[in-house]
C-alpha cells in the first residue's frame, strides 16, 4: 500500500543519475500529426496514475505488439507523488497524471516536455458488497455514522471529489484522506469503509467486489488525463512513440473507452 | 518460641535431609561445607522453597508440611540476614530497616520509629540517611542484622553473616554479634561454612555434609568427638577408625594404638590433638605407649605453630613450634618417629556412623 | 616505535565509523540544508502542524503509557518464566518489531477492524470501531512501539539480582509490595531506557497508523503523516514538519539522556 510507494519514490528518486538529452524534448510538441518513429526498441518507464493501473497494461501490451523489441514498464502512484519523483530526478520516459493541474507541475517544472489530454474520468460512490449503510447518493455521505473513505484534496481524485460536493451541496466528514485512490477503493473492497468516493473506472476495475452508486453527469465533477515524455528521459524515442500511441491510435480511445474512460475533447 | 524441623527438601538431584528441634533462646549453628544443603535449608526455613515432605513448624505451627499447610515467606516469623546482607540499595538505611515494620502493616512515622530504635539498639543510629552503597562491610552487617530484628521474628536466620566481611572486621564484627545475639530471645540459625563462627557464636552444632546431619552436638563435643573427617579437619584433629579390642585399637588404613579403655570393643574411632603428638628425629625412650614411624609430607604455619602432616601408620597430624621445626630441620620428606601418649587418645564407639571415611582427610588428601 | 604504532586505534574500525555517521548524518543536515527558513515559523505555527504535533505527542505517549502498564508485567513473566512456553510467547511478542508496519497495519484491521475477529464483535455488540479514531492509532503505535519496551524489560528483570525480592518477602512484604518498592524501583533507568525506545518508535510510527487508522487532520493524522501528506502539495511543507519532529524527538531524548545512559551502564 502506501509505504511500498515512498519506498518506490525512494528508489527511483536516488537510483540512476540521468544523463541530459539534446533535442528530444521538440518531438510531440510540433503542430499537426507527426510522423510515429519507426524503429524503437528497449525500456519504456513509464510513471501513470493509480486510476490507469488497469487500462494501462492493456494498451502496453498493444504498443508493445506494434513495435517489437520494446518493454513497457510502470510505476503506479499517487499523481503528485510521480510528479514529485520526476522533479527529483527519477529516470522515467512518460508521465501521465489524473488532472492537469498536477502535470503542470511537472511542466512548469521544466521536467516534461508539452502534455496532452488523452482521457476523461468522472466520480462514483462505491459501497462494499450488500451495501451495508444503505447509501443510495450523495446526500447519504453526509449522515452521522456512515463511514466515508476520499482523496486528499492534494491528489487529482481528492480535488475531483471536493468538487462534487460542493456542486452537490453536500457537506461530508470522512474518516480518512487517502493519497491515492486506490487506497479509498481498497478501504471499500475490504469493507473498513460504508463508502468512497472514487473514479468510475475504479468501480468498473472492481467487478463485482464493490457496489456503487452513480453520480448524474449534471451534478459531476471530471478530470482529465494528460501525458508527456520526459525532458531527459532515459528513452526519449519510445517514449515519444509511447505517447504517441496513446494520443493518435484509434484502438487505444476503445480500451479506455471499455474500462470507463471518457473522450478528453 | 521454638523452631521445629524435620523435612526433606530435593532440589534437581540433591536432597536435603534434616530434623532437628531448636529451642528459644539458644543459638544453633549449621555447619558444612559448600553444597551441602545449606542455602537450602535457609530457603526451606525462610519459606522461599517448599519442603517435600515432613515437616517444618515455628512456635508449635506448622508453616509447611510438605502438602497442604503452606505458609508463605510472607506469613512466617523468619528474620534474615543474607550473605552480602541483600540491602535495598536505592533506601536508605532507616528506609531498609522501616521496610519490615512497614510491610506488616505499622503506620510510616512507627515504621520509622522502630527502625531507629532498632537501629539505635545496634549502635548504627547514625548512617540511618545513608545509602547501604556508602556504609562499611561491617556497618551493612549490623544494619542487615537490625532490617531482620526490627520485624521482631521468633526465628533469626543468619546466612553466612561474616564471610563478607575481611579478617580483621570478621573478628569485631563476630564479638559484637555474640552479644546482639545474646540479647534475642527466639531461636537463631546460623548458616556457615566456618568452624570458627560456628564454635563462637553458637550453642550447638548441626553439620551438614551432602544433605544429611554428619553429627549434632555442642561446639566441646564437635571437637573431642568428631563424628566425621570433615569435622575431625575443621576442628583441626585427627580422626582414626579401626576395630578396638583388649586396650587396642587396630586400626583400618593400618597401625595398631594402644588405648586406655579396655573395655571398648568393635568398631571405634579416635581423636588425635596435633598438640600430643612429638616428633622425634630418633626412636625415642619414654613413657609414650605409642611410637611409630613415618615421613613428613607437608609443613604448614598456622598462626604460633606448624602442623606437620606426616604420613605413617597411622597418618596423623602433629602441631610444634617453628623453633622445633627448624631445629629439627624438617622438611617434605624427612623420616621420623612419632609418639603419643596413650592417655591423650580420645576413643568412643563409632556407632552409626557407618559413613565416616576411613583415615583422616587432613593427611591422606 | 612499534609500541606507539600499535597505540594508534586500528583503521578497520575508524573507517567504517567514519562511514557510518557520514551516512546517519548526512540526510540530517541536508534536511536542514532545504528547510524554507523564512517560512518556518509560519507552518509549523499553522493549526494543522499544531494539531499533528499534538496528536503525535499525546498518542505516543499513551501508546508508551499502555505499553508499560501491560508490557512490564509480562516482561517480568517472561524473565521469571513462569508462563508455560515462554520460548514461544517471547518469539510471539517481539514479532511486530520485525514485522514491516504495514503489515502490522494489516493484521490490526484483520484483528480489530469492524469486519475483524475482534473488533467485529466490538462493532457488532457495543457499536465500537476503532479504525479511522484516535484510539486506533494509539492502537497501532502500542502494537508496534511495545516490543522494545518488553525485550529492554525482560533482559533487566533477568540480570535483577533476586535476593533483593527474597530479602523483602522474608520482611513480610506481599507481591505486589515487593514489586511496587523494589523490583520497579531497581529496575527503574531500564524503564526509563524501554519507556524511551518505545516511545521514540510509537512517535516516528507511519506505515501501521495509516493502514489501520486511516489519515485524517486532527483525528488520525499524527506528524509522519502529515509530513507524508504535504509531500503530494508542498514540499516546503514536508520538510519543515520534518525538521519540527525532529527536533521535539531530539529534545526528549537529550533530556533523558542521563537516565538513558546511567540505565545502559547499570544493567
Amino acid at each position: 500500500m502506501s509505504v511500498s510507494r515512498v519506498l518506490l519514490a525512494w528508489s527511483l528518486a536516488t537510483a540512476i543519475t540521468v544523463t541530459p538529452l539534446v533535442g528530444a524534448g521538440a518531438a510531440g510538441a510540433a503542430p499537426g500529426r507527426p510522423a510515429a518513429p519507426q524503429q524503437v526498441s528497449g525500456t519504456v518507464t513509464v510513471s501513470a496514475a493509480s486510476s490507469l493501473t488497469d487500462v494501462f497494461p492493456v494498451i502496453a501490451a498493444a504498443f508493445m505488439k506494434k513495435y517489437p523489441g520494446t518493454n513497457v514498464k510502470f510505476n503506479f502512484g499517487g499523481s503528485p507523488a510521480l510528479v514529485e519523483q520526476i522533479n527529483a530526478g527519477a529516470p522515467v520516459d512518460v508521465l501521465a497524471t489524473a488532472s492537469e493541474p498536477t502535470m503542470w507541475k511537472a511542466v512548469n517544472a521544466g521536467r516534461v516536455n508539452a502534455p496532452f489530454p488523452f482521457a476523461k474520468n468522472s466520480m462514483a460512490i462505491a459501497m462494499p458488497p450488500g451495501n451495508p449503510a444503505g447509501i443510495t447518493g450523495l446526500s447519504d455521505l453526509s449522515r452521522p455514522g456512515v463511514l466515508v473513505a476520499v482523496c486528499a484534496v492534494a491528489v487529482p481524485c481528492g480535488a475531483a471529489t471536493r468538487d462534487v460536493l460542493k456542486l452537490n451541496s453536500v457537506v461530508v466528514k470522512p474518516v480518512t484522506l487517502e493519497l491515492d485512490v486506490r487506497d479509498v477503493l481498497g478501504r471499500v473492497m475490504a469493507d473498513e469503509v460504508d463508502a468512497g468516493i472514487v473514479y468510475v473506472t475504479d468501480v468498473k476495475a472492481a467487478g463485482g467486489k464493490v457496489t456503487s452508486v452513480t453520480i448524474p453527469p449534471a451534478s459531476n465533477a471530471t478530470t482529465t488525463y494528460p501525458i508527456a515524455t520526459v525532458i531527459g528521459a532515459p528513452n526519449a524515442e519510445a517514449a515519444r512513440a509511447f505517447v504517441m500511441y496513446v494520443r493518435f491510435t484509434t484502438s487505444v480511445q476503445g480500451i479506455l473507452r471499455a474500462y470507463g474512460f471518457a473522450r478528453p475533447w | 518460641m521454638s523452631l521445629y524441623l524435620d523435612c526433606t527438601v530435593t532440589r534437581g538431584d540433591f536432597t536435603l535431609s534434616i530434623a532437628a528441634l531448636i529451642e528459644p533462646g539458644t543459638v544453633v549453628a549449621i555447619l558444612g561445607p559448600n553444597g551441602a544443603g545449606k542455602s537450602t535449608l535457609v530457603r526451606a526455613i525462610a519459606g522461599l522453597h517448599p519442603i517435600d515432605a515432613g515437616s517444618i513448624s515455628i512456635n508449635g505451627r506448622v508453616v509447611d508440611d510438605g502438602g497442604a499447610t503452606l505458609a508463605s515467606a510472607q506469613r512466617r516469623s523468619v528474620g534474615v540476614v543474607f550473605q552480602d546482607y541483600a540491602l535495598f540499595p536505592h533506601l536508605s538505611v532507616l528506609d531498609n530497616v522501616a521496610f519490615g515494620p512497614r510491610a506488616r502493616g505499622a503506620g510510616r512515622s512507627a515504621s520509622s520509629a522502630k527502625a531507629l530504635e532498632t537501629l539505635r539498639l545496634l549502635g548504627v543510629a547514625d548512617l540511618a540517611s545513608r545509602k547501604p552503597g556508602e556504609i562499611s562491610g561491617g556497618q551493612a552487617q549490623r544494619v542487615a542484622l537490625a532490617r531482620a530484628l526490627a520485624t521482631s521474628p521468633d526465628v533469626l536466620l543468619l546466612d553466612e553473616p561474616l564471610a563478607a566481611l575481611d579478617v580483621e572486621t570478621k573478628e569485631i564484627v563476630r564479638a559484637e554479634l555474640q552479644t546482639q545475639l545474646e540479647s534475642f530471645a527466639g531461636c537463631v540459625v546460623l548458616i556457615t561454612h566456618d568452624p570458627l563462627d560456628a564454635l563462637l557464636l553458637a550453642d550447638r552444632v548441626i553439620v551438614l555434609e551432602n544433605g544429611i546431619v554428619s553429627q549434632d552436638g555442642t561446639p566441646a563435643e564437635l571437637s573431642q568427638r568428631p563424628l566425621t573427617d570433615y569435622v575431625a579437619t575443621l576442628m583441626g584433629v585427627t580422626l582414626l577408625r579401626g576395630e578396638a579390642a583388649g586396650g587396642t585399637l587396630t586400626l583400618a588404613a593400618g597401625g595398631v594404638l594402644n588405648i586406655v579403655d579396655h573395655d571398648l570393643a568393635g568398631p571405634a574411632l579416635a581423636v588425635v590433638r596435633p598438640e600430643s603428638v612429638t616428633l622425634h628425629l630418633t626412636r625415642p625412650e619414654g613413657s609414650a605407649r605409642n611410637v611409630w614411624q613415618g615421613n613428613v609430607i607437608s609443613l604448614q604455619p598456622s598462626h604460633d605453630r606448624i602442623r606437620v602432616l606426616v604420613d605413617g601408620e597411622p597418618s596423623v597430624v602433629a602441631a610444634i613450634t617453628p623453633e622445633a621445626a627448624a631445629d629439627m630441620r624438617l622438611a617434605r620428606g624427612t623420616g621420623v618417629w612419632l609418639s603419643l601418649k596413650s592417655l591423650d587418645l580420645q576413643t568412643f564407639p563409632a556407632g552409626g556412623a557407618g559413613h565416616v571415611g576411613i583415615g583422616a582427610r587432613g593427611v591422606r588428601g | 616505535m612499534n609500541g606507539r604504532r600499535a597505540a594508534a586505534p586500528p583503521w578497520f574500525l575508524i573507517g567504517p565509523g567514519v562511514i557510518a555517521v557520514a551516512f546517519l548524518v548526512v540526510p540530517l543536515i541536508a534536511l536542514l540544508l532545504q528547510a524554507p527558513w523564512e517560512s518556518f515559523a509560519s507552518i509549523i505555527s499553522t493549526p494543522s502542524a499544531m494539531d499533528a504535533l499534538r496528536l503525535s505527542l499525546v498518542t505516543s505517549l499513551i501508546a508508551t503509557a499502555i505499553a508499560a502498564v501491560i508490557g512490564i508485567p509480562l516482561a517480568w513473566l517472561l524473565a521469571r518464566e513462569i508462563l508455560p512456553g515462554t520460548r514461544l510467547i517471547r518469539a510471539l511478542v517481539i514479532v511486530p518489531l520485525l514485522l514491516p508496519p504495514v503489515v502490522s497495519g494489516v493484521a490490526l484491521l484483520a484483528a480489530f477492524g469492524r469486519r475483524g475477529s475482534v473488533g467485529g464483535f466490538l462493532f457488532d455488540t457495543f457499536g465500537i470501531q476503532l479504525p479511522f479514531t484516535t484510539t486506533g492509532v494509539i492502537l497501532a503505535e502500542t502494537f508496534v512501539a511495545m516490543p522494545f519496551l518488553i525485550i529492554t524489560l525482560e533482559g533487566a528483570f533477568r540480570s535483577f539480582d533476586r535476593r533483593f525480592e527474597d530479602a523483602a518477602v522474608t520482611l513480610g512484604a506481599s507481591p505486589w509490595t515487593v514489586f511496587r518498592r523494589i523490583t520497579i524501583p531497581l529496575v527503574g533507568p531500564s524503564i526509563i531506557a524501554g519507556a524511551a525506545l518505545c516511545w521514540a518508535r510509537a512517535l516516528g510510527e507511519f506505515g501501521a497508523t495509516i493502514t489501520f487508522a486511516g489519515n485524517f487532520p486532527g483525528v488520525t493524522q499524527t506528524m509522519p503523516l502529515a509530513v507524508y501528506t504535504a509531500l503530494e502539495s508542498d514540499r516546503d511543507i514536508a520538510i519543515a514538519l520534518s525538521i519540527l519532529l525532529l527536533a521535539v524527538s531530539v529534545a526528549v531524548l537529550v533530556a533523558l539522556r542521563g537516565n538513558y545512559m546511567r540505565g545502559a551502564a547499570r544493567s
